[in-house]
């Protein structure tokens, strides 16, 4: 165990440094949740005006709790394409040597793209109430809104970390960040799942997302929360970590 | 034929053969305002039921999106296709021959107005096919052909003088997300007058892209609307003007600096 958390704490330790001491990696991670959130809930506030939206805490919590997740499931990619970065250069492969525990190199990069998703969100809360977004939600229902990012966060480190580890190139750069984009974009993000019509709403409901950005949705909104989308999260957690961890096996092999 | 015709002539074939061999310059500059149509159109579809809003059908509002968006794509494809140039050695060798240095600002952008035409091609005939009617008619889709590919001149005028002056590919593609906060900060998803927060609506209001796209929605929901297309023409054209000179006199600076 001991092993373990070393090899962990040498890959988180190097992965933050390069994370807050690379303007280029920090300012876009920070900016981009900020812009999206400002952008979004700025031009479609008039959302709230059709028929039927009827979430209490306004269109600006409508948003926020789909920007935290989007920041937190890119927060992991991102932390993927550091790994991609790593073998492209050979360092993983002296890593590799030097590691007893190479699990451990995953547990690493998990807890940098963790860190950096607790950088955005602190960023995105202190912007949220500056410009007055109403949280109905107590401090319970805040706990699991930030459980649900941090899981959702790591899920996507694991997917991304699982396509770096079988491609060990930065041109694997879209197949890990186009099929988050695309899931994401395809839960109900402007609207309440109600309000999607024709195609999107067929796809919206088959999306695993989904359930997630709703219960954040209710976490905000101090709603009532219908807590089987942790199942759907852990689940996703679960396979993920497999597609991950045969993917380290696989770069083993492949001799880092 | 002049001297300077037959050196854009060439430098415009160099850059159209090159554009052609990299298909990963062309596909996600078609691809990505096609899916970002998708999944907008889709999900804001219900946004026509707003009061006022100015048509029944969010794709037609939407379809002027992808027109601009490809505009951005190329700026970076032309920006980063002369950073590459000059980090090459090209343009250094290419300034020590009789060559113009406006000879390959043209020819550059000879490559990006095919890609330009090309994709606003695409999105007319995508829409078309998704059901979307143009209410101003085959005149208006060639109107709204000639506002894409001057947006489309404009913004790589503005690509090509970044890629000059930087002389990086990686600098060039830093201003992306530049370019992107002005297309977000437009009346790209919503009507201005219906934007309900004032401060967006104002930033909205000042943001030249909003009139770009509201010129080409206007074609597309509208019909002939004179004062959306002068003010779509004259800040498209004024946007050409000042780009081909600041990137005209950045090659100007690259070839004395050579």
């Amino acid at each position: 165990m001991r092993r373990f958390l070393d090899v962990t704490g040498a890959v988180a330790w190097r992965t933050i440094h390069h994370f807050l001491t690379q303007p280029s990696i920090l300012v876009p991670s920070l900016l981009f949740p900020l812009f999206f959130f400002t952008a979004f809930s700025g031009a479609l506030s008039g959302v709230e005006a059709i028929p039927g939206f009827d979430f209490p805490s306004g269109y600006a919590a409508f948003q926020f709790a789909f920007v935290m997740l989007q920041a937190s499931a890119f927060g992991g990619v991102f932390a993927g394409f550091s790994i991609a970065a790593d073998f492209e250069s050979g360092f993983t492969r002296r890593l590799m040597l030097a590691s007893p525990d190479r699990r451990g190199i995953l547990a690493g990069y998990a807890v940098a793209a963790l860190f950096r998703a607790v950088v955005v969100w602190v960023m995105l809360i202190v912007v949220a109430l500056l410009v007055g977004m109403q949280i109905d939600g107590g401090a319970l229902d805040l706990v699991g809104l930030y459980t649900l990012a941090a899981l959702v966060n790591v899920t996507g480190l694991l997917f991304s970390a699982g396509v770096a580890t079988r491609l060990r190139t930065m041109q694997a750069g879209p197949a890990m960040q186009m099929p988050v984009f695309l899931l994401l974009f395809l839960a109900p993000v402007y609207m309440p799942l109600e309000l999607l019509e024709g195609w999107i709403h067929t796809a919206a409901r088959l999306n695993p997302m989904t359930p997630l950005l709703e219960l954040s949705r209710d976490f905000i909104s101090g709603q009532p929360a219908d807590l089987w989308a942790y199942a759907v999260v852990l689940t996703m957690f679960a396979v993920l970590a497999l597609w991950a961890l045969t993917g380290l096996r696989r770069a083993e092999r492949a001799g880092g | 034929m002049s001297a300077t015709s037959t050196q854009v002539g060439e430098l415009a074939r160099r850059s159209l053969v090159r554009t052609l061999r990299q298909p990963a310059s062309i596909i996600p500059s078609l691809l990505f305002p096609l899916v970002f149509l998708a999944l907008n159109s889709g999900g804001l579809g219900s946004a026509t039921r707003i009061p006022d809003f100015p048509t029944d059908s969010y794709l037609a509002f939407f379809i002027a999106a992808p027109f601009v968006q490809a505009a951005l794509f190329a700026t970076m494809g032309a920006g980063t296709d002369v950073a590459k140039d000059v980090q090459t050695g090209f343009v250094s060798r290419l300034a020590l021959t009789p060559t113009r240095g406006n000879a390959l600002l043209f020819g550059q952008l000879a490559g990006v107005l095919a890609v330009s035409l090309f994709s606003s091609l695409t999105f007319l005939v995508v829409g078309l096919v998704a059901g979307v009617t143009f209410e101003s008619g085959l005149p208006g889709m060639v109107v709204i052909m000639v506002l894409a590919t001057l947006i489309g001149i404009a913004l790589s005028s503005i690509g090509v003088m970044l890629g000059m002056r930087s002389g990086s590919g990686e600098a060039v593609q830093g201003m992306f997300p530049l370019f992107f906060v002005f297309l977000f900060l437009s009346s790209l998803t919503m009507p201005r007058p219906l934007i309900e927060q004032d401060w967006f609506r104002t930033i909205a209001t000042y943001n030249p892209v909003s009139y770009l796209l509201e010129a080409i929605r206007s074609l597309v929901i509208t019909g002939w609307d004179g004062r959306a297309l002068a003010l779509g023409f004259g800040i498209a054209i004024a946007l050409v003007a000042v780009s081909v000179f600041g990137a005209s006199r950045a090659v100007r600076m690259r070839w004395t600096r050579t």
